[in-house]
């Protein structure tokens, strides 16, 4: 039997194949779920703030899309994971609220969503999908065996990218 | 004595947010109850401090669907204010300040507009009754609405409270009229603003 391995706010996972991992009703948070599709390992890092430098209380590092995405890829190798195998996908990112007073709130989906492609393309992992932005929350499961990523949102069509 | 930490907060701090949600959470049941122009109860309100990863054991899970009503704070101090309630309770509400049943699933856009007014009203007393304990002035910017994952909403406070620390605080009241509205404040200041807060009310920081 497989299992769903869920994964919080600020908080971060893997699993191995025919497992999959989860993490329920991203905002404007950004979920990136990375695999090696050879050894069938993976995981998902639910990242909040895009970037570890800009904060003094930066101690979390599951909190952050730079330090999240880093110490994800540290865990998928430790578990046999290759690091040049690596691939990634990401959902999440939306302006949940039409108005945001203030200024550091203002695009931080779309902020989120830059810091993380910023950092795969540093680490040189490809981003093959992306269902990011809008203004809807969306609940993800990756499949480190297919490499699907299913997308749920409210009143929407189930997603696979 | 260092600066406000909501991460290493003492009991005498907690106890005070406490009494602040306790009052603030009160005004806005008055507030109801004359809007809505029947009796509303209200349980004790709880304050919550939590870790973000368990934001999901509130609210009957992260999928909840909620209705958010999400105001800029300005004046004195300056962070944001945020009213959940489960969609079903917001229905309720909606309904019973219109006088008649809603008809379809999804909100029109005059049902809309009174749930942001419902939002409006609880977090202007919750405000009201902040600024006249603190003598400190609290203006409220106008409100924005989601009807969306209870995750997805919280995801917004809670990359607020993410910019300063590791948790975030909450208030939870049950409201009770004919059927339980489990209703939640979310007050989101500054750091700054906790302890003008504070400071205001004779607590040295």
């Amino acid at each position: 039997m497989s299992e769903i391995v869920k994964v919080g706010m600020a908080d971060l996972n893997t699993c191995v194949s025919p497992d999959g991992i989860t993490t329920l009703g991203l905002g404007s948070c950004v979920g990136i779920a990375i695999r090696d599709p050879m050894k069938k390992v993976g995981g998902l890092a639910h990242v909040m703030l895009p970037d570890s430098t800009e904060i003094k209380n930066n101690g979390n590092i599951y909190k952050f899309a730079d330090t999240g995405i880093e110490e994800l890829v540290k865990q998928i190798i430790a578990l046999g994971g290759m690091r040049t195998r690596l691939v990634a996908k990401i959902a999440g990112g939306a302006q949940m609220f039409a108005f945001q007073n203030k200024s550091a709130m203002v695009r931080i989906g779309d902020r989120n969503v830059e810091a993380s492609k910023k950092k795969l393309a540093e680490l040189k992992i490809p981003l093959l999908a992306e269902d990011t932005g809008k203004d809807y929350g969306r609940t993800v499961i990756f499949y480190p065996e297919t490499g699907d990523y299913i997308i749920r949102s409210v009143g929407k069509p189930e997603k696979k990218i | 004595m260092g600066k406000f930490d909501l991460d290493h907060m003492s009991q005498e701090y907690y106890d005070i947010l406490k009494e602040l949600g306790n009052i603030g959470a009160g005004n806005a049941t008055t507030a109801l109850a004359q809007m809505l122009g029947c009796k509303v109860d209200m349980k004790v309100p709880q304050v919550k401090l939590l870790e973000f990863k368990d934001v999901g054991t509130l609210m009957g899970g992260e999928e909840q669907i909620m209705a958010g009503i999400y105001l800029g704070v300005e004046g004195d101090i300056s962070g944001s204010i945020m009213f959940l309630v489960e969609k079903e309770a917001a229905r309720h509400l909606v309904s019973k300040l219109m006088g008649m049943e809603l008809a379809n699933e999804e909100f029109t856009e005059l049902e809309t507009s009174a749930i942001k007014e419902v939002g409006n009203i609880i977090t202007g007393a919750y405000l009201n009754s902040l600024s006249t304990l603190t003598n400190l002035k609290i203006y409220p910017s106008v409100p924005n609405l989601a009807i969306d994952m209870a995750g997805a909403i919280l995801s917004v406070p809670a990359i607020e409270f993410g910019m300063v620390g590791d948790k975030i605080l909450l208030i939870e009241t049950l409201f009770t009229d004919d059927v339980d509205l489990n209703g939640f404040f979310i007050m989101i200041p500054d750091l700054e603003s906790y302890e003008k807060i504070l400071s205001s009310l004779g607590i040295a920081i």
